[in-house]
């Protein structure tokens, strides 16, 4: 037998006394850790397969089992880690590029947890969101230049098309096919129920999901799939796809294995063969192409919807958004290095890109140095977790803030970050229709509904405490911000004061 | 050392009074002196001053700059700047008279120019947007000098100390104007520098205000795509430009400002009180100037040529009153301010947060 250069990651612990031998964990992993041999009457765990999802810790009824990390290591080393050993062997082994899921998991700092929010004291009342109005509807879209009247005199209020959203929050792009059709399910309801949008991705738009079309982003990507006039005309907004933060720079692949019946249909192209979007838009080599191809979509859709570019966060972002702000787009999505994906080859997903707060920090103030910034709305995407980072986010100048994982969380995700192997055994990033039906439709909808109502009372909070009652006073106002722990470049390009400052 | 205003962010509270003639008669500034003096206590002696309107009827076709130097070189160098810009028909130091209560004073001069036609011409600007560039370019620009009133027919007085004791330093009892704003000072860190102290002004738009509001950067941050330079750091400052923005840039009226800064809530919006076409308007103004939305407590008396206009923020966290006495209209934060210098009045009411009041004069007959 050959060597086995790979250890398992996890072991999967059983606690005996406690387990009843009901199967249930072997019928739920899609992975096959869990088997029962009735030989021996014992529930037998094949650790080398788990990639802890967690899924047979929830569902075990007597709460036997435990995935920890595998205590084996290898001899210390600073500079070797274990898993960079363990990657080179996985090379040698397959010759092949080493593939990933989910957002860069690595130690890089992240700057939502090294700024502080400012709260009123006696010269200014903090408002209680309880007695008083609090406002968190945003408006996405370009702004007039000027305002301009009517004959009579009266204020023309005719704007170009906007998104209204309830609150500043939306979920971020996720593909019929990456993800499952449930899930996508649940994210059209909860957008329609909460006033606010989903993102369809690259994938097409389920004819059962026209319905939703109102609280829909259509997305228009390189590989072009499921795009044509029905599709177009149903979404709420139009988004053209140049770049994903968790993959700057290069396109999509799709396993032919995913592409079945539905998801075929959907994204227009036969089963069974890969869908591949590549890595530029093959009619986009510059900005001028750019401004060409939003105004095709504009012009298709009779200029009654907005078009978002959205493109992925990396080094020159702020010039980049300046020439998206002059191209005619409405709203510029930025998607920073530790946005999620269904797949991205591992060395792009850890090295390429810059975090988002940086990058938004950057743009707003080079569209406003430019005095550009009310050309277009900025949504930023890329990790925003919790509550506090939308606050952050905004108040560092974002209109409004894209999620994804998050969203995926509410959905039972655990961040196994397997999504690549299609096995997913929460339904939610797979295609297999077993799996598929774990997630419920109508559970996942009021959990991703319960999240961003939970995620608004809290905004509202804080906003109270720092006086603030509408969030677009909120927006660009980063005296509410303090850095800690940051340097001078840091807190230079993030526009913002120390800590005591 | 303590940072100069401009350098640090410094909040304040404080007590505003104004009123108007809407007859047009010119009224002793010893008045709005008394007026405010009645606050004494909503001030701590780190700021007052006053602005008066219909005041320089001698030269009400030129721009009267006033002007804080910090010394006699900053003095020489806007001068040389005001006479390649300006013809300067008048020039001369601002009398005062000596106060014990007030010290430190820089230079204070008063100029009052009118634009040169062919920089005019050459700017290809229009005559107020003219002035206000070169206003904000000395403000900006040269180190020591600071233009703090800059409009026609109208004048700002302001330094450190009491507004009482302000009053008295300017000699206001030699002045006369169909309208008068006041401000005494509160500020909670400050080591006390006189451009800092209000009105602010800019053109004929001058600003006395009472609060602190929570939404100054994101409405600086707004403003300066706008070629405004908020150097002070103050809320006072970046609502007058504000104002000069929608107004005189933008021609929206005073009532409209209103509900652009003070916007209703959305509750109120859609509660159905408004006619359909002002819901419009109402909702396009909350999407196109949502960054000029102010929050957190303020009460204002904005001065323009003709008129004023007071404002509360739209939960009226700031108190304000308003009377009205024949063609008379009073505003303060306080009634006593108004009953100490109009004991017997026709009205007297507490405006509601965000509903403007704009009195302007009556038209000549």
């Amino acid at each position: 037998m050959a060597l086995n250069y790979f250890q398992p990651l996890f072991d999967v612990i059983r606690d005996k006394d406690r387990c009843i031998k009901c199967q249930a964990c072997a019928r739920q992993c899609a992975n096959e850790v869990h088997r029962y041999d009735g030989d021996l009457d014992k529930m037998i765990s094949n650790s080398q397969q788990c990639v802890d999802c967690q899924r047979c810790v929830c569902i075990c009824p007597t709460s036997a089992l435990k995935i920890v990390d595998n205590p084996n290591k290898f001899r210390n080393n600073s500079n070797w880690s274990q898993q960079t050993m363990t990657e080179v062997y996985k090379q040698a082994e397959t010759g092949g590029v080493l593939l990933s899921a989910m957002g860069n998991p690595k130690e890089y700092p992240v700057y939502w947890d090294k700024i502080l929010l400012n709260a009123s004291q006696v010269t200014n009342p903090p408002i209680d969101p309880l007695r008083e109005p609090m406002e968190t509807k945003v408006f996405l879209g370009k702004k007039p230049k000027d305002v301009t009247f009517n004959e009579d005199g009266s204020v023309n209020t005719e704007t170009t098309p906007t998104l209204e959203l309830s609150t500043p929050i939306m979920f971020s792009a996720m593909s019929y096919g990456s993800i499952s059709r449930n899930a996508h399910e649940s994210l059209a309801r909860a957008a329609t129920e909460l006033g606010i949008f989903y993102n369809t991705g690259e994938g097409g738009l389920h004819k059962d999901f026209y319905q939703y079309g109102a609280n829909t982003i259509v997305q228009v990507a390189s590989g072009r799939f499921g795009v044509f006039k029905d599709y177009l005309e149903t979404g709420a907004a139009i988004e053209i796809k140049m770049g994903q933060g968790a993959k700057p720079g290069i396109g999509g692949h799709l396993p032919g294995a995913k592409i079945l019946e539905d998801v075929s249909r959907t994204r227009m192209i036969p089963m069974g063969t890969d869908a591949i979007s590549p890595a530029p838009h093959h009619d986009i080599y510059s900005i001028e192409d750019l401004r060409q191809l939003v105004l095709s979509l504009k012009e298709a859709t009779e200029y009654k919807k907005p078009v978002i570019v959205k493109i992925a966060a990396v080094h020159n972002v702020a010039a980049i958004a300046s020439g998206i702000a002059r191209s005619g787009a409405d709203i510029i999505a930025i998607d920073g290095y530790r946005g999620g994906t269904g797949a991205a080859p591992t060395r792009i997903r850890d090295n390429v890109g810059i975090p988002i707060e940086l990058a938004l920090a950057s743009v707003d103030q080079r569209l406003r140095d430019e005095g550009i910034r009310n050309e277009v709305s900025v949504v930023v995407a890329g990790s925003i977790r919790s509550s506090s980072d939308v606050v952050k986010a905004i108040a560092l100048g974002a209109d409004a803030c894209y999620i994804g994982t998050a969203a995926l969380l509410a959905l039972g995700c655990h961040l196994c970050r397997s999504c690549q192997t299609g096995k997913c055994n929460w339904g939610i990033a797979t295609q297999r229709p077993d799996l598929v039906k774990r997630l419920n439709p109508n559970i996942g909808y009021e959990r991703l509904v319960n999240l961003v109502h939970a995620w608004d009372h809290e905004i509202k909070e804080m906003m109270g405490g720092m006086g603030i009652n509408s969030v677009e006073a909120l927006r660009g106002n980063r005296l509410m911000l303090r850095g800690i722990g940051l340097n001078e470049k840091e807190l230079e390009i993030l526009g913002i004061q120390h800590a005591g400052q | 050392m303590l940072e100069k205003e401009g350098q640090v962010r410094i909040p304040a509270g404080c007590a505003i009074s104004g009123f108007i003639s809407r007859d047009g008669n010119r009224i002793c500034g010893d008045k709005i002196v008394k007026s405010i003096s009645y606050m004494h206590d909503r001030s701590n002696g780190l700021g007052g001053g006053f602005a008066g309107y219909g005041i320089y009827p001698e030269y009400k076709d030129q721009y009267a700059f006033h002007i804080f130097y910090d010394s006699n070189e900053s003095r020489v160098e806007t001068e040389r700047f005001l006479d390649r810009h300006f013809d300067v028909v008048n020039l001369s130091r601002i009398p005062t008279k000596k106060h014990p209560r007030i010290t430190n004073e820089p230079l204070i001069w008063r100029y009052f120019v009118t634009p040169l036609p062919t920089k005019l011409a050459a700017s290809q600007l229009d005559e107020r947007e003219f002035v206000a560039q070169c206003v904000i370019n000395i403000n900006d620009r040269i180190n020591g000098a600071y233009v703090f009133s800059s409009g026609k027919n109208m004048g700002v007085f302001k330094a450190v100390g009491y507004p009482e004791d302000v009053g008295e330093f300017y000699r206001l009892d030699e002045y006369a104007g169909y309208a008068w704003t006041a401000h005494g000072r509160y500020p909670t860190n400050t080591p006390g520098w006189w451009g800092g102290a209000h009105p602010f002004a800019l053109l004929d738009y001058t600003i006395v205000h009472n609060g602190e509001i929570s939404s100054y950067d994101a409405n600086r941050r707004y403003i300066e795509m706008y070629g405004y330079k908020c150097n002070l750091l103050t809320d006072t400052e970046v609502i007058t430009y504000i104002f000069d923005f929608l107004n005189r840039k933008q021609k929206l009226s005073f009532e409209d400002i209103a509900k652009i800064i003070a916007a209703p809530f959305w509750s109120e919006i859609d509660s159905g009180k408004f006619s359909e076409s002002e819901k419009q308007k109402l909702k396009y103004f909350r999407n196109v100037f949502s960054s000029l939305l102010i929050t957190g407590p303020f009460s204002i008396i904005l001065g323009f040529d003709g008129g004023l206009m007071a404002l509360n923020d739209r939960l009226k966290l700031r108190s304000m009153v308003a009377a009205e006495k024949d063609d008379m209209v009073y505003l303060a934060s306080e009634e006593c301010a108004i009953r100490a210098i109009c004991p017997v009045v026709d009205r007297i009411w507490s405006p509601r947060g965000g509903e403007p009041i704009i009195v302007k004069l009556n038209e000549k007959k």
